[in-house]
């Protein structure tokens, strides 16, 4: 789960980590009353979404007096900013109001898990301001990376050492690296990052952004991060398909698949494209999937209006393929049919499954295996197209 | 021979009294799994198909001497039930249970890793392990898979049955299939399956099925191209995928420019192993790519004599 800039930056703030002084606005009528509060200018107008790349989008403004800023919020509120890691954009629902920061240096700061080692690592570059993947990608040297022990955690002498390295001031490094490893154990976060962190022309170290995300798996002992999510940020069907314990993303083509289990699913996506098609969406109902469920995963299909042609794709192992063949069939009657289906059952009792299918007289398209099935959707969606 | 679970095999469910643990106790056990024991605290004395109930693992450990378990415990209790199998000197562990927090993983493989390092975990998030004809130790359906040469590890549970019945279906048995689950942090990886294939006698070649995010394919391709003489087949999935999001699976993600299934593929098809891009066609490129292999191994020979 991701958090909003602001708010994880209320919690640095708690843990002691120093943040630009700001508050986050709803409505123009707020900025301006933080703005009065903050007594002076130029201010910083951030723009709220879970998304990176505002800066070079117009999301971040820098104003020098009142109307600059009305004309800054006006600008941005209620809208939706497209940056080139979201080209589809997120609706700006808040935008945060900060007194600017006279900047020396910027660096990079994060605490993430290294899969590889099972362990987290902390990770600092003196090339901050630039997006991890474009470090990454130009100067790799430029990152040092250290394990930390997940049973001791991160030890004051290796954000010392990082600190000489990168030639920061010690103690205010210090206390923002290991502040920076509590919020990230404390909140099961998978992610904290700091980038940029300044350094001033004062010679301060400030965390002039933040990003925090959270271990969905961990939710269930993190309800008062769980309650900060900002729904507004994640596409409509996807929110209302993890309503249903179902999951869905929503991609570019016009081919929507059904699959269980996360792994065939996205297997069901690739072959699709070998196909010469393009998938619509990512959706696992899971392997324990039931009547209810499927019926909402086919309503969600169907309300994609890009969808052309549906591929259904079912291993069924444990739970029989008849009895999802009945649900399918169920779920059908619920909703309707406005795209052609093709439908490839596999596993226990299939005989059985496909002669219910072939019996309920609904226009399914059955087909002999994944190959069969996602030639038949792609000539389908594109007689449709 | 196969590999982690045969016949002798004996396995403790913990979480035995719950739905899935109940259900998946009687499936094992009538696909001839030796199910000794079952672990539910406070309801020990019980019976559950047949099989004992008891409070604590190493009641079970004591009375019945299981050297597997099979974990079914919900994710805010199961890293202490891994821990608990741990420290009754169980070998094995294979834990299904989804959804436990990745600080918890962590702490666990930290713990296991420092303490008892010849253990082996499988999974969380994962279909478990199965010897055809011999033990199933997991979740998935028994009848697709048949006794055989192949070894397949994955970390995708349906995907695997697919696979498998592909290979089933063309008389392609298996020594061993592996789940290794689908979680960013989880017990044995691609590479140590591999491993074991590779020691074991009576596994010809291996099916390696993997997908995007972390870098166990690539580490696992290590291997292969140091260590494997043995046919390789592999299969990546999300080729599809766009980066930064999350298909459904904890750890299949690619963040960071890192995981994607094409720098997976190519990893793999450098270390020698053949790269199946069609997933309808795992079953058929296994068996026309050993047919063409046994033929040559038979011209070798002939030419030999």
């Amino acid at each position: 789960m991701k958090l909003h800039e602001h708010q994880a930056k209320e919690i640095f703030a708690r843990y002691g980590i120093p943040v630009p002084e700001g508050k986050v606005a709803f409505t123009l009528k707020e900025a301006k009353q933080i703005a009065e509060e903050l007594g002076e200018f130029p201010l910083v107008v951030k723009a709220q979404i879970h998304c990176g790349g505002r800066g070079k989008a117009g999301g971040v403004k820098i104003v020098k007096d009142m109307d600059e800023l009305e004309k800054a919020v006006e600008s941005l509120l209620g809208k939706v900013l497209k940056t080139f890691q979201c080209p589809d954009g997120k609706p700006v629902n808040r935008v945060l109001i900060e007194k600017a920061t006279p900047i020396d240096k910027e660096y990079y700061l994060a605490i993430t898990l290294d899969r590889s080692r099972s362990k987290p690592v902390i990770m600092v570059s003196s090339a901050g301001g630039m997006e991890i993947e474009e470090i990454v990608k130009e100067n790799p040297e430029a990152i040092t990376i250290e394990p930390i022990d997940p049973e001791l955690g991160l030890m004051p002498y290796q954000a010392r050492e990082l600190a000489f390295s990168l030639g920061l001031p010690l103690k205010d490094f210090v206390s923002i690296a290991l502040s920076l490893y509590r919020v990230y154990t404390e909140l099961d976060a998978s992610l904290v990052e700091i980038n940029p962190l300044v350094l001033t022309k004062e010679g301060k170290l400030v965390a002039l952004d933040a990003k925090l995300e959270i271990d969905d798996n961990a939710l269930f002992r993190q309800k008062e991060l769980e309650e900060m999510e900002d729904e507004s940020q994640i596409p409509p069907l996807e929110a209302e398909a993890k309503k249903y314990g179902l999951n869905y993303i929503k991609l570019n083509g016009n081919i929507g698949c059904m699959v269980n289990g996360a792994g065939l699913a996205m297997a069901t996506m690739d072959i699709i494209k070998l196909a010469g098609g393009e998938p619509a969406n990512f959706l696992d109902v899971g392997g324990g999937a039931n009547v209810e469920q499927i019926a909402n995963a086919f309503r969600i299909l169907m309300a994609d209006p890009d969808v052309k042609a549906v591929f259904i794709n079912i291993f069924g192992g444990i739970l029989r393929v008849d009895r999802l063949a009945q649900g399918l069939i169920e779920a059908s009657k619920m909703v309707e049919l406005k795209v052609p289906v093709v439908v490839r059952l596999e596993g226990t009792n299939v005989e059985e499954g496909m002669r219910l299918l072939k019996e309920s007289g609904l226009n399914f398209i059955t087909a002999e295996d994944m190959w069969d099935g996602a030639k038949k959707a792609v000539e389908l969606a594109n007689k449709q197209a | 021979m196969a590999i982690l679970v045969n016949k002798d095999t004996k396995v403790v469910v913990q979480g035995i009294t719950g739905k899935e643990g109940s259900f998946h106790a009687k499936q094992c056990k009538e696909y001839g799994t030796k199910i000794v024991a079952g672990v539910t605290p406070g309801k020990g004395g019980m019976e559950v198909e047949g099989i004992p109930v008891f409070n604590t693992v190493r009641e079970a450990v004591e009375e019945t001497g299981a050297n597997c378990s099979l974990i079914f415990v919900p994710a805010p209790f199961a890293p202490d039930a891994i821990v608990e199998a741990l420290d009754n000197g169980i070998e094995l562990v294979v834990c299904i249970t989804e959804g436990i927090p990745v600080k918890d993983m962590m702490l666990v493989k930290d713990y296991m890793v420092k303490n008892y390092p010849n253990a082996k975990l499988i999974g969380p998030n994962c279909p478990g392990v199965i010897t055809p004809g011999e033990a199933k130790v997991g979740i998935m359906p028994g009848h697709i898979f048949k006794r055989g040469k192949i070894g397949i590890v994955s970390r995708s549970g349906t995907l695997t049955y697919e696979a498998a019945y592909q290979l089933t279906k063309r008389g392609l048995g298996q020594s061993t299939a592996v789940g290794i689950g689908g979680d960013p942090v989880h017990g044995l990886t691609h590479r140590d399956v591999i491993e074991l294939f590779n020691k074991d006698p009576e596994t010809e070649a291996i099916l390696m099925i993997g997908e995007i995010g972390g870098t166990e394919e690539e580490e696992a391709a290590e291997y292969i191209e140091k260590e494997v003489d043995k046919p390789v087949f592999a299969y990546i999935a999300g080729i599809t995928a766009p980066p930064g999001k999350r298909m459904g699976h904890a750890g299949a993600i690619i963040t960071g420019g890192k995981g994607t299934a094409k720098a997976k593929m190519e990893a793999l098809e450098k270390a020698g192993a053949y790269v199946i891009e069609n997933p309808a066609k795992i079953g058929e490129t296994v068996e026309r790519i050993l047919k063409a292999l046994e033929l040559e191994e038979e011209e070798r020979t002939y030419d030999a004599e």
